[in-house]
């Protein structure tokens, strides 16, 4: 007996002085391999008298499941050492910044427009476009825009070379072309809006050449000034997300509309920034009136039966006043610097349901 | 357009304050532009009395003065060189907020004197340019009295934005009139004057014209008024004129400037003894010259309507006088013209010769015909009253164009167009009051003064300016379905997820001209001759642009040289292959800039042609189109690295897209260096998915059998494309092969020159058992033989 429990002491002992993985392995071949000191005293068992073996067995099957616990436990501790050594060899420095990602951006014309098809949209307005280079006769004659009329001489409007027959092509000074080609090809009702690039003769600090104007126009049998009246009011309030802004109709002149009007909504110009819906100053932001019947007729269109009205502004400008950027050039100018303040994530696609921005 | 207060009041008879003038004049549309109120601005300007001036101890140049301000006795130190004992001047105190300089006057002292005010010019006064010495007030000035009171500064500055559509405006009766419409107190009655003729006019007048021309001048009206003394006008004339901006000349001068600023009525005055035979009115001929009142020479065209005698060119019909028969104040005979100028020539003529002038602002706009004789008896009264003399008959050739119309109005329309009820009498009442006549079936006769008026719809907009489009009800617009209908078309959704795709890749999306230098289009193809702008804002934005890329790249290369030295931008936008309208593309365009901002980490993005393939396939597969149906060919245009770009297309004629690295020379053009990687998207050629009438997906089938993988190392030709072994392994069995990768390529040493080697991987996905080792090889084996056959290729 004393033979067992000095082999099983001595055998318990050398698991447990096994420095690493390779010589516990060692250990457990000179133990419990096929030669192992447990392994021969185990094969005893075979020549015993069933007695004998009855007593002796569970001794030695003992001893050789202890050994056995202990090689386990034994390798697990030197594998949570060895783990816990990579580990502390793992380590980096996470202070360090991030690998560089390229941030994207939309323009913000591109998100004031998503903003004001989000609102239209809602109210059952369609978007119409039309081309950039367009005939005299549907940028001018079309709208009721006599020959002399100044804005059709050559300081004004962009026109391209002349063709071999003599007609020259503009580039168009307003979206309003679209409202003919618009009314030409469908039958009213009509209710859409246009937004576009257009082109004028002008370059200073508050002009461009090309800048982006969006109108809006509604042809049907009984649509008036009032029904404009409102649609700009939820527009503004909506678009500016304020919960009201306040709105001055003053009559005007448009030879493409009549009655015509300019509209002023109330804002506060103290301190160098525009805030709207406060103060004492009228901020003039867009051209409406009742289309002129001259106009609906030119179009195909009987005016007797059919009336509505058109409106138009500047859709830079209008994202100038919503987000506070002061200079209508740096939006053409693709300065980065510039593009990045004002520019918006692709991710803040604008919603009603959500609040147009964030 | 600008006049005083009391100016407006001598036609219009009303109490109402210039802030309810000035708020009704914007509400009917004659927007006001400012107001100004100079007694208001100079209230702290008083009167005062320089009881004495010394020469100032320390400075040669200054006085030490006590002046009087009626209420003390200040001590101010003066530089003026007029400033002595005696006088009366204009005195600030300190504190004051001095208009000409903007600066607030303090209490300082000046070279060691005290200074407890200032005695001003009219130039600090915001007055005039005048700074050489102090204002002098008349003896009997009051001391202490605002300066503005004394001398009769009291009345405010109305200055109003016409339209164009509103020449009777351009005379203050005509504003009168609108006002006393919108119920601003009663338009004064006016008769015109009747003058007694002493003597037969002695100048003859002519209209030479052609039947086609005659509108250039149809009437012409003159009369001679002889033995005037001409002078300053009167004081309150004089006044008038200076309040909104005008230099007084002459009596004579002055009181044609009176007709145009009261009465919207140009006229012109002659000296007569200058006049030589008949004085006419007929288009210029080539070459001819005149020396103009602005005392430059114009040469003239034959659209040109000028007035002559048998001298030559006297004067610009409608636009300006001439200098050699003006008055002067030894003028003693003066003829007097009054006209009408068509207005289209008149605008033509003021455009061609760059003359802007008080006359062309009204006849361009159009001048009341009817108001001619009127205008000539009225101007012929005040030259008798101010000038003495006596005046002949009248001659007048020509006959004042026939303006009579009548519009059939129905009030209700008011309503309809507005949306507000009006009563029809008000209505008719508001057009009587503007000048309108109305018989009983409601035929609205419309006066001469309003050109701009021909239909229904404007006198629906002449009675709700003056009812006020504050009171139309704003109204809701009825809903077309409860829920909008979506409105996008397939393109603005295209464009829409284009635009975010991009940015979500990492580029910032830019907006550049649609126009750029010429020689830049040349570079990107060039563009035809209907492509260029005859009338350029600058040389370099002289043709439209055949690509969105020049803009892009010359945006990168300001970038850069600010110092942004990696950037990825893009614009989605207009470009051209000609002027008709189905010549216009919109092509979702981008670059790439740079290697990446240096960082710890080495791995950067690569501006190269895999990245711009990258981003042309997210922009396809964001518009609902897989790039794998599309052909990949080398054959991108000139602006493209030869060996490094692509095109992406749909049979031969259908380009969707190229990408690649930029040709080094391009990038030269644009002092940028490289490499650049770009790509157009052509968002029009992408087919439109047909509309599906569910919006079910097909039904997902998973195989539940093993898929095997087995690799592939071909040698072939260097210019064997990678998409070609990919087509052929995919092309043995379309079923069973369920994708083909490409996990190595590699040239160089080991294999030999013009050769490479290119390894696939094969994923076979069997649908309906596991696959045998036999089935297995017997693939592979199709595999290799497939891709031999379609390119020379021998396995590894």
């Amino acid at each position: 007996m004393n033979d067992l429990e000095s082999l099983e002491r001595e055998a318990l002992a050398r698991v447990a002085a096994a420095a690493d993985e390779a010589a516990l392995e060692a250990a457990r071949v000179e133990l419990l391999g096929k030669r192992g000191s447990i392994s021969e005293t185990l094969k005893t068992l075979g020549a015993m008298s069933p007695d004998e073996r009855k007593v002796k067995g569970p001794i030695i099957n003992g001893m050789r499941n202890r050994v056995t616990a202990a090689i386990a436990a034994r390798k697990t501790a030197l594998g949570d050492v060895a783990l816990e050594a990579k580990l502390v060899a793992e380590r980096v420095d996470v202070t360090l910044p991030v690998r560089p990602e390229m941030q994207g951006r939309v323009h913000p014309v591109t998100q004031i427009l998503d903003e004001a098809t989000a609102i239209f949209a809602e109210m059952g307005f369609a978007i119409a476009e039309g081309p950039d280079i367009e005939l005299d006769d549907f940028n001018f004659t079309k709208l009721n825009i006599p020959p002399e009329h100044p804005a059709r001489q050559m300081h004004d409007t962009f026109y391209l070379k002349a063709k071999s027959d003599g007609t020259r092509h503009l580039l168009r000074t307003h979206t309003s072309p679209v409202q003919v080609r618009t009314m030409l090809a469908e039958k009213p009702p009509i209710r859409i809006i246009v937004p576009g690039r257009v082109y004028r003769m002008d370059s200073d600090q508050t002009h461009t050449p090309m800048f982006h104007q969006i109108e809006g126009l509604v042809i049907d049998e009984t649509s008036h000034l009032g029904h404009l009246k409102w649609i700009l009011e939820e527009f503004f309030r909506a678009v500016f997300e304020v919960p009201q802004v306040e709105m001055r109709f003053r009559p005007s002149h448009f030879p493409f509309t009549e009655p015509s009007a300019e509209v002023d909504i109330r804002c506060d110009r103290s301190g160098g920034e525009v805030k709207l819906g406060q103060g004492d100053d009228w901020l003039e932001i867009l051209g409406c009136g009742m289309v002129h019947p001259k106009v609906i007729e030119m179009c195909g269109h009987d005016p007797a039966k059919y009336q509505g009205f058109a409106w138009g502004m500047g859709l830079d400008r209008l994202a100038m006043l919503k987000y506070g950027a002061p200079d209508l050039r740096a939006f053409f100018e693709a300065d980065m610097r510039w593009l990045k303040h004002y520019g918006f994530s692709a991710l803040d696609v604008p919603t009603l349901a959500g609040g147009l921005s964030r | 357009m600008k006049f005083t207060l009391s100016w407006l009041k001598d036609h219009l008879d009303t109490d109402a304050t210039v802030e309810k003038i000035a708020e009704t004049l914007t509400d009917i549309g004659l927007e006001v532009e400012s107001v100004r109120d100079k007694a208001k601005e100079l209230a702290p300007f008083t009167v005062a009395y320089v009881v004495s001036a010394e020469k100032h101890p320390n400075a040669d140049k200054l006085r030490v003065c006590i002046v009087d301000t009626g209420t003390k006795k200040l001590q101010v130190v003066c530089g003026a060189p007029n400033a002595r004992a005696g006088m009366k001047g204009v005195f600030a105190h300190a504190g004051t907020k001095i208009p000409g300089t903007g600066l607030d006057l303090k209490k300082s002292s000046i070279r060691g004197v005290e200074s407890n005010g200032m005695l001003c010019s009219e130039r600090e006064m915001g007055l005039s340019e005048e700074h050489d010495g102090i204002i002098e007030l008349p003896e009997d000035a009051p001391v202490g009295k605002p300066f503005a009171e004394v001398v009769g500064l009291t009345d405010p500055v109305i200055e109003i934005k016409l339209t164009p559509n509103r020449p009777d405006c351009t005379g203050v009766r005509g504003v009168a009139r609108d006002l006393a419409a919108a119920g601003v107190g009663h338009l004064r009655q006016d008769q015109p004057p009747k003058i007694t003729p002493r003597f037969n006019n002695a100048v003859p007048i002519g209209l030479h014209f052609d039947k086609e021309t005659a509108n250039a001048c149809p009437i012409f009206a003159g009369r001679m008024v002889r033995g005037v003394k001409n002078g300053p006008s009167p004081a309150w004339l004089q006044q008038r004129l200076k309040a909104v901006g005008l230099r007084p000349i002459s009596a004579l001068v002055d009181i044609t400037n009176l007709m145009s600023l009261d009465r919207a009525r140009p006229l012109h005055v002659y000296d007569a003894d200058k006049l030589r035979g008949e004085i006419h009115a007929r288009l210029a001929k080539a070459g001819e010259k005149v020396l103009a009142l602005d005392g430059k020479t114009y040469e003239l065209d034959p659209e040109i309507c000028v007035i002559a005698d048998d001298s030559g060119v006297l004067g610009l019909g409608g636009v300006m006088g001439g200098e050699s028969t003006g008055v002067s104040d030894e003028t003693t005979n003066v003829f007097i013209e009054s006209a009408h100028f068509d207005p289209v020539r008149t605008a033509r003529t003021g455009r061609t010769l760059g003359i802007n002038s008080d006359a062309r602002y009204r006849f361009e706009r159009g001048v009341d015909p009817e108001s001619t004789v009127p205008g000539i008896d009225l101007a012929t009264k005040l030259i008798l009253e101010f000038c003495g003399g006596e005046a002949s008959d009248l001659t007048v050739a020509g006959r004042a164009p026939d303006t009579k119309r009548e519009i059939t109005f129905d009030p209700g329309l008011v309503e309809k167009l507005c949306g507000v009820k009006i009563h029809p009498g008000e209505a008719l009442s508001i057009l009587d009051r503007l000048g309108f006549r109305s018989s009983v079936g409601t035929r609205v006769s419309v006066p001469p003064w309003r050109p701009d008026i021909h239909g229904q719809a404007d006198l629906v907009e002449e009675v709700i300016r003056i009812v006020g489009l504050d009171k139309v009800p704003s109204t809701p617009l009825p809903r077309l379905a409860s829920v909008p209908l979506p409105v996008l078309t397939p393109m603005q959704k295209r464009v829409r997820a284009a635009k975010r795709t991009l940015a979500s890749r990492g580029l910032v999306e830019a907006m550049t001209w649609s126009f750029v230098a010429k020689a830049q289009a040349e570079l990107f193809g060039g563009v035809p001759e209907a492509l260029l702008v005859a009338n350029p804002i600058s040389a370099d934005l002289d043709a439209m642009r055949p690509s969105v890329l020049p803009g892009l790249l010359a945006a990168a290369q300001r970038n850069v040289a600010r110092g942004i030295k990696d950037l990825g931008m893009f614009e989605v936008g207009p470009q051209f292959t000609g002027s008709e309208p189905g010549e216009q593309l919109t092509a979702a365009t981008g670059i790439r800039v740079g290697a990446g901002p240096r960082n710890w980490a080495k791995e950067s993005w690569n501006a190269d042609v895999f990245q711009a393939k990258a981003d042309v396939l997210a922009v396809l597969d964001a518009c609902g189109f897989s790039g794998d149906s599309a052909q990949v060919t080398t054959d991108a245009p000139v602006w493209y690295h030869p060996g490094r770009s692509g095109a992406l297309r749909l049979g031969p004629k259908n380009v969707l897209a190229f990408f690649g690295e930029l040709h080094p020379n391009v990038l030269a053009a644009f002092d940028l260096t490289g490499p650049i990687a770009a790509f157009e998207v052509m968002l029009e050629t992408l087919p439109t998915p047909k509309p599906k009438p569910t919006k079910t997906r097909p039904k997902l089938d998973l195989s539940e059998y093993q898929a095997v993988e087995r690799d592939f190392a071909f040698l072939v030709d260097a210019k064997v494309g990678a998409a070609e072994i990919v087509k052929a392994a995919t092309s043995v069995d379309r079923v069973l092969v369920e994708s083909v990768t490409v996990f190595d390529v590699y040239e160089g040493q080991g294999i030999e020159p013009g050769k490479k080697s290119l390894a696939i991987g094969v994923r076979l996905q069997p649908r309906d058992r596991t696959l045998t080792e036999a089935e297995i090889d017997a693939v592979a084996t199709k595999i290799v033989a497939a891709v031999a056959k379609a390119t020379g290729a021998t396995q590894r």
